[in-house]
């Protein structure tokens, strides 16, 4: 089974400071991470690498929402039959093909290549990095083209695993698009992996009001919360080899990407404004010692007769 | 060819571009910027720029007669068992006022299973120009793989203009999955949308950049122009607070709305790939997305033995606590608490939020409240001047003292 991880690097920190005077973001100083997301997306492969998730009749995870034991008997007798359900629909018979590799691809400029060393170093087997002046401006579409360039040019995958968005950018689209482009099912917001077969995938996701549990056929994309996993750290084997490995940076040539359909070029859309925003300050202060201004805001509320 | 373009007659070699630029995208030699391989065409160099020599050239858009070929406003109309999310209607709100600046129709689209009741379908017809339907079992559960493909299809054959969408969970599935078969633009979480009545441009502004800026973005050159929207955001359309019953309207009322519908069909080559095993409801407590008051705490309230005084004060006024995203990072309360863009929009009459500063990412949630007050130390915080009441004061006194007051009130 071959698992990738989208991957993108992020500023450190999204606290963006203001120049008050021009009103541009002041950006210096910051320093690239993996997106937090992601992070909890290449834990979870490397998860799958280790054998967690084969569902053998132990049930390793449960479907437990939280953190009990779900086949401990401690759960309402509807989890049982469901963990029972996840067993017996997907093990023993299916279980991920083995070996398990997992490769993370990432767009980005030359310096993430240390961000796919760093995965490398924590476990992950290949690192593949998009990057090429063609690729930059990308909008959600154009990196979703990119990556999909850039899957073509690795083993097939039996599941894409993203973050369930960026920090930076906050979309939540780049999955759901992946999914589209290569014409697979999607779960977004996983919250929990339950068991991983070679043919199909368990997994709890967020839903409108509580979670669910839900059977996808692989190959499937899955995109991740950060509740999901916790990213480990580096073995220190794992640093000697990430810092040896060769990270492989394709171009948009290497990929075959029509530059047309690639970077900003290939972006339908288009910042045409960006503005503080500016806050029509209305409020009615409430004056006094604490004890006056209590007073006054349980008078208002008494007011409002709710 | 489209890129950065660096005017070696004006550029006189100062570096600001360089130090504006966060990936070492553009460096300096010899008196004269010049882009690198770390350009990512942010565009932070061009507004850094004093003398105006930098600035990022667009590849030349498709031609115009082909957009002219797209027209009209879809919402699309989620349903969950049967029956239509609320923020189906909040949309036709909005898309009936761009509607009406651009002279087009407004048509809603709702996909649902074989057999269910019509209401829904007969609410959506009263709010909109039309209604395209398909009754179809394999719409019955909300699964991106038969929902993406069918929309697209439709759009492609159909084409409007714009297509929006509530930014649901399913809503943020569905949407880029649409996008990316129709390769056209999408952008989520919109907190306003602007159309202009010409040329039809859709001018969608969201919270950017940490929530420090928001950002207006248009799809200039490709049909349709699609948008999600978080519920909450927009106000519903008045009559339609409650969903229509075809038993209780008049026979000819539903016979008028009946003639606004239009049935699709869906691709039979297309089948369902995500099971529901098992739905789980969020456990304790109402969902704060729906509560008439909210006590909202922020990191002001200083440590997570406070939040007694929050859950108490909430229990007073017949509410629920919400709260902000670093709470919830710290693993004070769940997730299904925090309040935001990233979290629930809510539309409480009542928000008293307490030690919340109110950035950008927490007012795009509390945009429905209708009276906020606001306690906070630092009387310039930016909910201070966001909220109809600015308490400035130490959030914890202050929620003992109004504790104190109601409970005495309530003998
Ligand atoms: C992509 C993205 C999405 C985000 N989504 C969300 C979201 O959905 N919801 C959300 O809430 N945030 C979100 N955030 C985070 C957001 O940017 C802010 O960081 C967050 O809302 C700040 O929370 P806060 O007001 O509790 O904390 P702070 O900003 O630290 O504010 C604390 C406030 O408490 C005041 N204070 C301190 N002590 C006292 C006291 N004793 N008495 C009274 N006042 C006191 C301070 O003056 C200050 O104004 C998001 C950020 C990003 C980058």
């Amino acid at each position: 089974m071959h698992i990738v991880v989208c991957a993108k690097a992020v500023p450190s920190t999204t606290e963006v400071r203001m120049d008050p005077v021009t009103h541009t973001i002041v950006r210096d100083g910051r320093q690239a991470v993996i997106n937090p997301f992601d992070t909890a997306a290449l834990e979870l492969a490397l998860q799958v690498k280790d054998g967690v998730f084969e569902a053998d009749g132990r049930c390793a995870r449960g479907v437990a929402g939280g953190a009990d034991a779900a086949c401990g008997g401690l759960r309402p007798s509807s989890d049982e039959a469901a963990c029972a359900d996840a067993t017996a629909d997907t093990a023993p018979a299916d279980r991920p093909a083995a070996p398990v590799t997992v490769s993370v691809l990432s767009m980005g400029i030359p310096a993430t290549e240390a961000l796919l060393r760093d995965a490398i170093s924590r476990g992950a087997d290949e690192g593949v990095l998009l990057s090429d002046r063609a690729f930059a401006g990308a909008d959600t579409l154009a990196t979703t083209y990119a990556l999909t360039c850039g899957l073509a040019h690795m083993p097939t995958a039996d599941l894409i695993l993203c973050g369930k968005m960026a920090v930076d950018g906050d979309t939540a689209q780049i999955g759901p698009e992946i999914a589209g482009a290569l014409g697979v099912p999607c779960v977004t917001d996983v919250r929990e992996l339950v068991a991983v077969g070679a043919r199909r995938v368990r997994a709890v996701r967020g839903a409108d009001n509580g979670t669910e549990v839900v059977d996808v056929p692989l190959p499937a994309v899955l995109t991740v919360a950060k509740e999901a996993a916790d990213l480990r750290m580096p073995s220190i084997a794992g640093v000697r080899r990430g810092a040896c490995a060769r990270v492989r940076v394709l171009g948009a040539e290497d990929v075959g990407a029509d530059p047309a359909r690639a970077g900003l070029a290939g972006s339908p859309t288009q910042v045409v404004r960006s503005f503080v925003p500016q806050r029509a300050d209305e409020a009615v202060r409430v004056e006094g010692t604490v004890s006056e201004q209590a007073a006054q805001v349980a008078d208002l509320i008494e007011g409002m007769a709710l | 060819m489209s890129g950065l373009v660096i005017d070696a007659a004006r550029c006189v070699g100062c570096r600001r571009c360089e130090k504006a630029c966060a990936t070492a995208g553009i460096v300096v030699e010899g008196r004269l910027a010049h882009a690198t391989e770390g350009c990512v065409l942010c565009g932070a160099c061009v507004d850094a720029c004093p003398v105006g020599a930098i600035h990022i050239e667009r590849g030349s858009a498709a031609d115009e007669g082909d957009l002219a070929a797209w027209s009209g406003i879809w919402v699309f109309a989620e349903q969950d068992a049967g029956q239509v999310l609320p923020v189906a209607f909040e949309l036709l709100g909005k898309a009936r006022e761009l509607a009406a600046a651009r002279g087009c129709t407004v048509t809603a689209v709702l996909g649902q299973g074989c057999g269910g009741p019509v209401d829904g379908a007969l609410t959506l017809a009263a709010c909109a120009d039309r209604v395209i339907l398909a009754q179809d079992e394999r719409l019955a559960e909300r699964d991106a793989s038969v929902y993406a493909p069918w929309i697209a299809q439709l759009a492609e054959e159909m084409r409007p203009e714009i297509i929006l969408y509530g930014a649901t969970p399913f809503g943020r599935e569905l949407a880029p999955g649409v996008a990316v078969r129709l390769r056209t633009g999408l952008t989520a979480d919109c907190t306003v949308l602007e159309i202009d009545p010409e040329t039809g441009l859709l001018q969608q502004t969201r919270p950017a950049f940490g929530g420090n800026l928001m950002a207006t973005i248009e799809c200039p050159a490709h049909r349709p122009q699609m948008a999600t929207v978080r519920p909450g955001v927009f106000a519903a359309m008045a009559r339609t607070r409650s969903q229509l019953r075809a038993e209780d309207m008049p026979r000819q009322l539903v016979r008028g709305l009946l003639a606004r519908m239009e049935a699709a069909k869906v691709d039979p080559r297309l089948e369902p790939q995500v099971a529901v095993v098992e739905k789980r409801r969020a456990d304790e407590g109402a969902s704060i997305a729906e509560a008439p008051v909210l006590v909202v705490a922020g990191r002001g309230i200083g440590s997570k033995k406070n939040l007694a005084l929050v859950r108490r004060l909430a229990e007073l006024l017949g509410g629920e606590v919400g709260c902000t995203r670093p709470l919830v990072e710290m693993g004070w309360l769940e997730y299904r608490h925090q309040v935001g863009q990233t979290g629930v929009s809510v539309a409480p009459k009542l928000l008293v939020a307490l030690g919340v500063s109110g950035a950008i990412q927490h007012l795009a949630g509390i945009g429905g409240a209708q009276t906020v007050v606001a306690v906070n130390e630092d009387a310039d915080a930016p909910l201070m001047g966001a909220a109809a009441y600015a308490v400035q004061a130490d959030c914890v006194a202050f929620a003992r003292e109004l504790i104190a007051r109601l409970e005495a009130r309530a003998g």
